[in-house]
């Protein structure tokens, strides 16, 4: 008999008592009421915890924050699919283009070729206030998964009508099959002493840009 | 529906590999408790994570409806498993991966290494995993001469101090800081000689070692969190960034995975990441979650391998009062709240599962009678803390008693077995003599007539110290007081006597009438 028929033969004889299928309780918190400026606040106050960076700002004023976070910086990746006119600004302070490199499907960034960038700019999917969590699922605004994680520094950019308060309501929102990387806050390990300390393999600052809607 | 078993029940085939205890748990203990650093070191470890548990725990106002949404989740995974093992490979091929089963630890290498060969590499860069822990996969790949790089921080410092993991999640809790960096400056190639011990400062060398081996790897070996029968994703939680790295770079992306990972559906995922990070690492959210579904065009591993494994799981599921230890995710809370575990460590249970948890799965996946692992359902002293802490509410001290039971029927058995005249053994004889006198009042009183030879036996130091026969178990670690001069019933007696005895004799109480307690004990 072959390992599979095998292993579901053995399964099976194991459950030869059939036990039960029991209901699932679902009475744990499954929607909330919180407005968007309480979600904006309890999100920041999760990401700050973790260490990371919070910009609130208007839709207006974000082309501006994003010529400040990337002023000193050097080259940046952007996804193709991310609005291009949010680098107006730092465009004018450079001028021209020539620090923003973008990946989409014409032009491929190689693993070494972002390890030479120092920074990525991407939007994100949904957010998560109570655990202070962003979810990125590789939508043509967020890009392939490795262009957020070769380069050192992540800048993302979170619409206030993406985030949610609570996990059960991010994950109605969200496709189970599309690759995703859910980030609460830079790199970060308690392997020593089991205290946390932020900066490990991943990016070691996490830049978060909110937008009010 | 698959789920109903026609054919003959087959006995259960145990599993094999690193799930051993080499010596009984008594004595591993006993030398692990010698060693005052190791104590101090999981003392501070386990108070830190203890308090940072509870904190982010009491929270949440649904925690309790969480852990109960998570057992019958759990619960219903074990019943329907052969259906949703199939369900789960139907989509997981059909998004491009392949799937691969394995009866055991050396089925399991076996494929693995395959896989790896066939790619031409003779490297691999690993992400946490206590499934190939549990299989010694980096032992047999060195021996098929394939190098695996572990990339967790903490299975980076065991693997370079040659030593063993002593905890499932934080695997070098046992090290404090200087030593970590004693063994980065002893071990790890071109370190800056000034490094100091400052946790920041020894996390960035480890990210200066591993850089290269990221961007250059060709293979990845995963385990994972989470299998979706619904979708085949698989899901891995972890903190630093190397999940991510291996997920995501390689061509090549090979997963081994025990077949009770399975969850049915994409519903229940937001049970259990609302559990599993606060119950491990003590935080609202573990920094990195990766979730994949086979293969994505141009985005990720176009090679995408899976392995499932049985080793001994079928026959944990086979233990009808043992099996929801299979609903275990990993978090180790059981063990930092264990008041065993924090002052012996994991070594001492010999098994990759240490701990609460590993008292039973280990015994529970290898059968109890193999090697010592009939010691570690003593492991414990039933207080019950590992289970108000398990996210899924596996009752861990009931089934600490249930696998006492089988240890006792167990020898019982093998006597039987060889086949000459059954003798009685102590315990039975034991049991017996005390289901005699338990069985009334009036047995019992005349046990009790035997208090003054245990007075003798304590001797001068009113100490017993050491019982004959099995019951030496028992004084191995703990001095018995010396009895009482006389018994409950004894002193009833005396107390109540009619008064017969002349007027006046109730008021003044004649010598050695007072309750017993020690200080009229002469």
């Amino acid at each position: 008999m072959n390992a599979r028929a095998d292993i579901l033969d053995r399964i099976r004889s194991a459950l030869r008592d059939a036990p039960a299928v029991p209901e699932v309780p679902r009475d744990y918190r499954r929607a909330s009421e919180l407005g968007e400026e309480e979600l904006i606040e309890l999100l920041t106050d999760r990401l700050l915890d973790y260490k990371a960076n919070v910009f609130v700002e208007e839709a207006a004023a974000v082309p501006q924050r994003l010529a400040v976070l990337l002023e000193g910086t050097g080259r940046y990746a952007v996804p193709h699919g991310l609005d291009q006119a949010l680098f107006a600004e730092a465009d004018a302070h450079d001028a021209g283009s020539g620090r923003r490199v973008t990946d989409g499907p014409g032009h491929r960034l190689s693993v070494d070729e972002l390890d030479g960038i120092d920074a990525v700019v991407t939007g994100s999917a949904v957010a998560v206030a109570e655990t202070g969590t962003i979810i990125l699922d590789a939508g043509p605004d967020q890009g392939r998964r490795v262009i957020s994680l070769v380069p050192d520094r992540h800048i993302c950019i979170v619409s206030a009508g993406d985030i949610t308060a609570i996990l059960p309501e991010a994950l109605r929102r969200l496709d189970g099959t599309r690759p995703q990387t859910w980030i609460s806050g830079p790199s970060a390990t308690s392997d020593i002493e089991l205290e946390r300390v932020e900066g490990v393999h991943g990016p070691r600052t996490l830049d978060v840009v909110i937008v009010r809607g | 529906m698959s789920g109903t078993f026609l054919g003959m029940p087959s006995l259960p085939v145990f599993g094999i590999g690193n799930l051993h205890e080499h010596e009984p748990f008594p004595k591993a203990a006993r030398r692990e408790l010698g060693n005052p650093q190791l104590r101090a070191n999981l003392g501070h470890a386990t108070r830190t994570i203890r308090d940072k548990r509870l904190a982010v725990v009491s929270e949440l106002p649904d925690w309790e409806e969480l852990r109960e949404a998570g057992r019958a989740i759990k619960e219903s995974v074990m019943a329907r498993l052969p259906e949703l093992l199939e369900e789960f490979e139907a989509n997981f091929t059909a998004r491009g991966g392949t799937i691969h089963w394995a009866r055991d630890a050396g089925e399991a290498n076996r494929i693995v290494a395959a896989l790896i060969r066939d790619q031409g590499a003779t490297e691999v860069v690993k992400v946490k995993s206590m499934a190939t822990q549990e299989i010694g996969l980096n032992e047999y790949l060195e021996e098929q001469g394939i190098a695996a790089f572990e990339t967790d921080l903490a299975e980076l410092i065991v693997q370079l101090d040659h030593d063993k993991p002593s905890h499932i999640l934080v695997p070098a809790i046992h090290k404090n800081r200087s030593q970590v960096r004693d063994i980065f400056l002893r071990e790890m190639e071109g370190v800056d000689p000034e490094l100091t011990n400052e946790p920041a400062r020894l996390a960035a060398a480890a990210r200066a070692h591993l850089r290269r081996k990221f961007l250059s790897a060709k293979v990845a070996v995963s385990g994972a969190n989470f299998a979706l029968a619904d979708s085949g994703t698989l899901a891995v939680v972890e903190s630093e960034g190397n999940g991510r790295m291996c997920l995501t770079l390689p061509e090549t992306l090979i997963t081994v995975m025990g077949v009770e990972k399975l969850l049915p559906g994409w519903e229940d995922l937001e049970v259990f990441m609302q559990l599993l990070p606060r119950s491990s690492t003590g935080e609202r959210m573990n920094p990195y979650t990766s979730l994949w579904t086979g293969v994505t065009a141009d985005d990720g591993p176009q090679n995408v391998h899976l392995v499932l494994l049985d080793n001994g799981r079928s026959a944990a599921l086979a233990d009808e009062m043992g099996r929801s230890a299979l609903h275990c995710i990993r978090c180790s809370a059981c063990m930092n709240v264990c008041p065993v575990y924090e002052r012996t460590g994991g070594h001492a249970y010999g098994s990759t599962y240490p701990g609460p948890i590993g008292a039973i799965l280990s015994p529970l996946l290898t059968g109890i009678t193999a090697e010592e692992n009939n010691s570690l359902p003593y492991a414990s002293s039933l207080c019950g803390a590992c289970y108000d802490a398990c996210p899924v509410k596996i009752n861990i001290p009931d089934i600490l008693v249930h696998l006492r039971g089988e240890d006792v029927d167990s020898k019982r058995d093998k006597r039987g077995k060889r086949g000459r005249e059954r003798l009685p053994s102590q315990m039975d004889l034991g049991m017996k003599a005390a289901s005699w006198a338990l069985s009334s009042g009036k047995n019992l009183g005349l046990v009790e007539k035997a208090l003054p030879l245990g007075r003798l036996a304590a001797g001068p130091d009113r100490k017993i110290t050491k019982l004959p026969g099995i019951a030496a178990g028992w004084t191995q670690s703990r001095d018995i007081p010396a009895p009482p001069g006389q018994t409950f019933r004894q002193w009833w007696d005396k107390e109540h006597q009619a008064p017969a005895a002349g007027p006046g004799a109730g008021a003044a109480p004649a010598a050695g009438t007072e309750a017993p307690g020690p200080k009229e004990n002469p």
